[in-house]
């Protein structure tokens, strides 16, 4: 990873449907204020969200770092959830585990993770069933 | 074509965001899937959903769209208002169907093409 230049931390609170993506909302608007390319604002903001909801809807909430470089910028969401049981039935498009209500918000179409991956130049994925999941999302400033 | 102008002659109703009401329309889009939302919509689409939760003002400010508009007569919850009045993003509400709502604004758009 790059040298960081900015490291921002947020909590991201479990089932927390009103005030989810708010981290994400808070990181574009850094972004923009930076004055980065608003085509990486975008891939950064979109993939943030995905992984956000990820972890308020599956999870029991977690937290968000993200590390503003001179290349690239990482984020990286970790949450206190079950864990991903198969994460390469997981990645693909249409899959998910989402409960009905959740599916019946507009979330839960299982395009999450492949949402992320489309957006991002690395995405790492380690988890642990009963423990947690571990996201590290890499966005390069050329990209 | 702006904001404005589509609630204007399409007589719906601004419920918050007025302060977006100048943002141009560029494109359409319907869905109610928000993942699919934030992959596919055009950046400055008017975005056309049954949802009415606090999270469409989210999606619609990560996918850059110029306004979100909610069809079917389908009433909007009030914190949804609030986020949208604070992120100053236009918030319509109509009672046209879904696939009426796309094709009255298409026509506006194409109408204001050949102008």
């Amino acid at each position: 990873m790059s040298n960081g230049i900015l490291t921002l931390v947020y909590d991201i609170p479990a089932m927390d449907m009103i005030s989810a993506g708010e981290a994400s909302s808070n990181v574009k608007k850094k972004l923009k204020q930076l004055g980065v390319n608003p085509l990486i604002v975008k891939k950064v903001s979109i993939s943030m969200y995905e992984a956000e909801m990820n972890a308020v809807i599956h999870a029991n909430g977690g937290s968000a770092t993200v590390n503003i470089g001179t290349d690239e910028i990482v984020i990286i969401i970790e949450d206190r959830g079950p864990g991903i049981e198969n994460i390469d039935l997981a990645m693909k498009e249409g899959y998910s585990t989402a409960s009905d209500e959740v599916r019946q918000m507009g979330f839960g179409a299982g395009m999450g993770l492949p949402n992320i991956k489309k957006n991002s130049d690395s995405l790492n994925i380690e988890s642990e069933i009963g423990k947690g999941t571990r996201l590290e999302i890499a966005i390069k400033f050329t990209s | 074509m702006d904001v404005k102008m589509i609630a204007d002659k399409l007589n719906m109703k601004v419920l918050a965001g007025k302060k977006g009401l100048g943002m141009k329309v560029e494109d359409i889009y319907a869905c109610d899937l928000l993942s699919w939302v934030m992959a596919r919509a055009e950046k400055a689409s008017a975005w056309i959903t049954i949802h009415s939760h606090v999270n469409i003002v989210a999606v619609a400010l990560l996918a850059e769209l110029s306004c979100i508009i909610v069809s079917e007569g389908v009433k909007v919850e009030s914190n949804t208002l609030e986020r949208a009045d604070m992120e100053g993003i236009p918030v319509l509400g109509t009672t046209m169907k879904t696939h009426r709502t796309c094709i009255e604004i298409h026509n506006l758009i194409k109408r204001e093409q050949k102008k």
